[in-house]
């Protein structure tokens, strides 16, 4: 499985010269690291070329790395039917530097797209409408950013008097906790005198 | 008629129209019947699934995923147990494999049923809901008996399912299977020929095969259009390269043709269903059925009684948790509804780091504009109803 995704990377790196800055295979699935600017060129090649045939667009989405200098990761997955492989591909970018959309290769990808956009803010140029998906109409802010809180900053309730929902900052009866049950130290490794000898045989 | 007479109408379908399936705001805009542009809202139900994991340890995410998708709940566990399995590096033994299989179709039937009864009543057929549903009770039932719980069973947790079945409860699976059978012929009966039922479904919502990858389809939505796709026969897991079934697939890509799939799926699922419960019955009759390493799979009652090991391993797993080596997966299964993936990455604490939920149903429901487009405004649900939506999933 692995072989086969190797010789793949082989061949995608020596079609796409330059373009994929690194590609790594682990847990038998092959990923590509690639510049931003260069996202639709590498999807576009992975879809139309004969020995790939990326042509099923499985999913796109964010991740966020705060302490990184480009905070976002965009996740692409790709499936090949013909050649029954799966391919990741990712690019980095931050809060202000959109990535080319990928709607003109995939028109699946809009709302995988908005999504991304709503849930952590990351910029999608060419899309045909960048708008909010998941989150209420007027909400403010990106709640899967690492630095968004887990309680937000509404909340939302049936107000009898003025006979609509109305919006109100959180306010909780209790602070919310957070149990960190990780514990500071890895398990003990027991080393038995000896036992180094069943490994070698 | 002088031409500003003429205008687009604007409607709301939704969101507590019961053909809209749950909350689906749908905002329809009309040429006279004919539909010209149809811009879904979704994300009435959005309940930050995906954030709440990142809070959680890996075993108490579990729950979250029954809530996904809750016509077939354990199947979403299925793609998560896979997931965190695969940077854990650990194997299920046979039977908990074979009990994962068994249980995945039983979630296979329970939306399929759901599916195709209520894509009738959606056009006008009351009766089929009613004999569908009796079916759908008699499998929650074996649903709680396997964990407890009717829909979210927690079951399929990752090293393998959380308890034991009862042999009792695998004979009444078995003796459940020839009666279901004559169900789906009853069902059949009522449907497929039916005039009122072919016209509202044949040659609606056609989809080309290529605008299917393309859109991000998978499941029925893909093999209606004639794709030889199916996640369980191309890239096997658990122990389905060892079960023998047939995968129907489809020539028009309509929504009777979808349709078709989805009965002929639970014919098979059937006789999966009946393949586990004879090796249930035989050659894994005993054996453990989730990871015996004792680092992952909490140790049972009964050992904790006996062993201060066992206790230590028993709190530690139910407060800490395991840590899962730093790491990203992509794990799919085939879901009743398409392809459901988990996106894992993993930072080597006992949380995940971010797991992106990947819904067949959210790429499906995008593409309503554009198959929906140049239908009429009837045709808005029976396309909806073939779609398989199911709004705890694609709002996550």
């Amino acid at each position: 499985m692995s072989e086969a995704l190797r010789d793949l990377a082989g061949y995608i790196e020596e079609r796409l010269d330059g373009k994929i800055e690194t590609a790594v295979v682990a847990h038998g699935e092959l990923t590509l690291n690639v510049a931003a600017s260069d996202i639709v060129d590498v999807l576009s090649f992975l879809k139309r070329d004969v020995q790939c045939q990326f042509i099923s667009f499985i999913d796109i989405c964010g991740a966020d790395y705060p302490t990184r200098e480009k905070r976002f990761d965009v996740v692409y997955h790709l499936l090949s039917p013909r050649q029954n492989q799966r391919i990741r591909v990712k690019v980095t970018t931050d809060e202000d530097t959109p990535v080319p959309s990928a709607t003109s290769v995939f028109p699946g990808a809009d709302w995988f797209e908005r999504e991304a956009y709503d849930l952590y803010g990351i910029l999608f140029t060419g899309h045909p409408e960048l708008r909010r998906i998941l989150t209420d109409y007027g909400f403010e802010g990106h709640p899967l950013r690492k630095d968004f809180p887990v309680t937000g900053f509404v909340e939302v309730r049936y107000d009898d008097e003025v006979k609509r929902v109305v919006y109100e900052p959180v306010e909780l009866k209790q602070e919310f906790r957070n149990f960190d049950f990780l514990s500071p130290w890895e398990g003990t490794d027991y080393v038995l005198p000896g036992d180094e000898k069943a490994r070698q045989g | 008629m002088t031409e500003h007479n003429v205008r687009n109408f604007n409607i709301n379908f939704g969101p507590q129209h019961p053909a809209a399936h749950g909350v689906l705001r749908l905002v329809l805009e009309l040429d006279g019947e004919v539909v010209s542009r149809v811009d879904p809202h979704i994300g009435l139900l959005h309940r930050g699934t995906e954030k709440l994991i990142e809070q959680k340890t890996y075993l108490q995410a579990v729950p979250y995923f029954d809530r996904l998708d809750y016509v077939a709940p354990m199947n979403q566990e299925h793609a998560f147990a896979l997931a965190t399995e695969r940077l854990l590096g650990i194997e299920v033994p046979k039977r908990g494999q074979v009990i994962r299989v068994l249980y995945s179709e039983i979630g296979r039937i329970l939306s399929h049923l759901l599916n195709v009864t209520t894509q009738a009543l959606d056009i006008g057929a009351l009766t089929p809901p009613l004999w569908g549903f009796e079916e759908r009770e008699k499998l929650m039932v074996f649903y709680e008996r396997a964990s407890g719980a009717r829909m979210h069973a927690a079951y399929f947790r990752p090293g393998g399912v959380h308890q034991d079945i009862p042999e009792k409860l695998v004979e009444d699976i078995g003796k459940w299977i020839d009666p279901f059978l004559q169900t789906v012929t009853d069902l059949d009966e009522l449907l497929t020929e039916n005039r009122i039922f072919k016209q509202r479904n044949v040659d609606i919502g056609v989809v080309s095969l290529e605008d299917a990858w393309a859109w991000g389809f998978s499941g029925v939505m893909v093999r209606g259009s004639g794709a030889r796709w199916d996640l369980r026969k191309s890239q096997p897991y658990e122990c389905y390269s060892e079960m023998d079934f047939q995968i129907p697939i489809g020539k028009n890509g309509d929504c009777y043709d979808r349709y078709l799939i989805r009965m002929e799926e639970m014919r098979q699922s059937a006789e999966i269903m009946r393949q586990c419960v004879n090796r249930l019955l035989s050659t894994e009759r005993t054996g453990p059925v989730s990871n015996t390493d004792g680092k992952v799979v909490p140790p049972k009652r009964a050992a904790m009684k006996r062993s201060m090991e066992a206790l230590i391993h028993h709190f530690k797993l139910y407060t800490e948790g395991y840590r899962v080596p730093e790491g990203e997966v992509y794990a799919a299964v085939e879901a009743p509804k398409g392809e459901f993936g988990v996106y894992l990455v993993s930072d080597g604490t006992n949380k995940p780091y971010r797991c992106k939920l990947r819904a067949p149903g959210f790429a499906h429901l995008q593409a309503m504009d554009f198959m929906c487009r140049g239908h009429m405004l009837a045709d808005v649900s029976a396309v909806l109803g073939s779609l398989d939506i199911v709004f705890g999933e694609v709002d996550r």
